[in-house]
């Protein structure tokens, strides 16, 4: 498997997402800069975790409307899988591929812990590879993880099954304890927690693996 | 002319920022207040004498970009510029 990682201005979890990749996959994924306008030949891209342009105007604003990402909606539009995590969460809401938005945590602090969190629902193909209602850790990192929609859109991510990832004891706010969420065709991917850095035992965990498994598996 | 926009969080959505800063308000003595909301303001200055069309462009701007309009209102004021 190909894939590609986007790297922004002040991502910093480029690296770690291609450790990740380059672990899971035997490849070493295409880093990829925010300025190209399109996108190499690839099977899987990540969106990366960070502070891309500093959080100016809202985390992930600025990043949404960059040439790269452009390309990324046109082709997630044709079924290409695009998962992004943390700052990659709040860019692909930003950019329209998500629904919703991810808010100033309630507490006003930055939370920076493993988490536990449950697979909601482990028929897409991000999530085939953990069991029904598994109880996972992955760690998070961020300010903005506040998920927010309207009523009715809960209602039709519930509805259809695109609630992935639910936080256990919520650590943020976010409605419904959303923790990571895919759209509607099930190719993109958004969750604010890291399965990047829950790769290696040195990581103090590795409930992050199954996730890359399960999308090297789906695009074999 | 000179564009002045006011974006904040919608009614109803919960804005932690704001409870705070009244919560603050409150234990600093200033027991009037009973509720804040924080936004902000972005000012522009547009390289155009039509006010109608600076309107409309600054109108476009907010969607695309300046607001996020899942979660927060905007308000657009035209000014001559000083």
């Amino acid at each position: 498997m190909q894939s590609a990682v986007i790297v922004f201005p002040a991502s910093n979890c480029d690296r770690d997402a291609a450790t990740a990749l380059e672990k899971i996959t035997g490849h070493k994924p295409l880093m990829v800069w925010h300025e190209e306008t399109t996108l190499p030949k690839v099977d899987f891209v990540v969106i990366p975790g960070g502070f891309s342009y500093g959080d100016y105007l809202r985390s992930g604003a600025i990043a949404a409307r960059s040439p790269i990402v452009r390309d990324i909606i046109k082709k997630a539009g044709n079924g290409l899988p695009v998962a992004g995590f943390c700052n990659g969460f709040q860019i692909l809401t930003e950019a329209g591929l998500l629904p919703g938005a991810l808010m100033r945590n309630k507490g006003l602090r930055f939370v920076c812990r493993p988490q536990k969190l449950q697979v909601v629902n482990k028929k897409t193909m991000f999530t085939s590879g953990y069991k029904d209602s598994e109880e996972i850790t992955i760690p998070i990192a961020h300010f903005d993880g506040n998920y927010y929609a309207d009523e009715d859109t809960l209602r039709k991510l519930r509805k259809s099954g695109q609630i992935l990832f639910k936080y256990i004891d919520n650590p943020n706010g976010s409605l419904n304890d959303i923790a990571g969420i895919c759209n509607k065709a099930g190719n993109v991917l958004g969750m604010m927690p890291h399965p990047e850095r829950a790769v290696d035992p040195l990581h103090g965990g590795t409930d992050g693996i199954a996730l890359f498994k399960s999308v090297l598996e789906a695009v074999r | 002319m000179k564009a002045i926009i006011h974006i904040g969080l919608k009614p109803g959505v919960l804005d932690p920022q704001g409870r705070t800063i009244a919560r603050s308000l409150a234990h600093m003595g200033f027991d009037s207040v009973t509720n804040a909301r924080q936004g902000k303001t972005i000012e522009l200055n547009l390289d155009t004498e039509d006010a109608e069309k600076a309107q409309l462009d600054v109108e476009k701007m907010c969607k695309q970009l300046l607001a996020n309009t899942v979660i927060e209102d905007y308000q657009i004021e035209i000014v001559e510029q000083d």
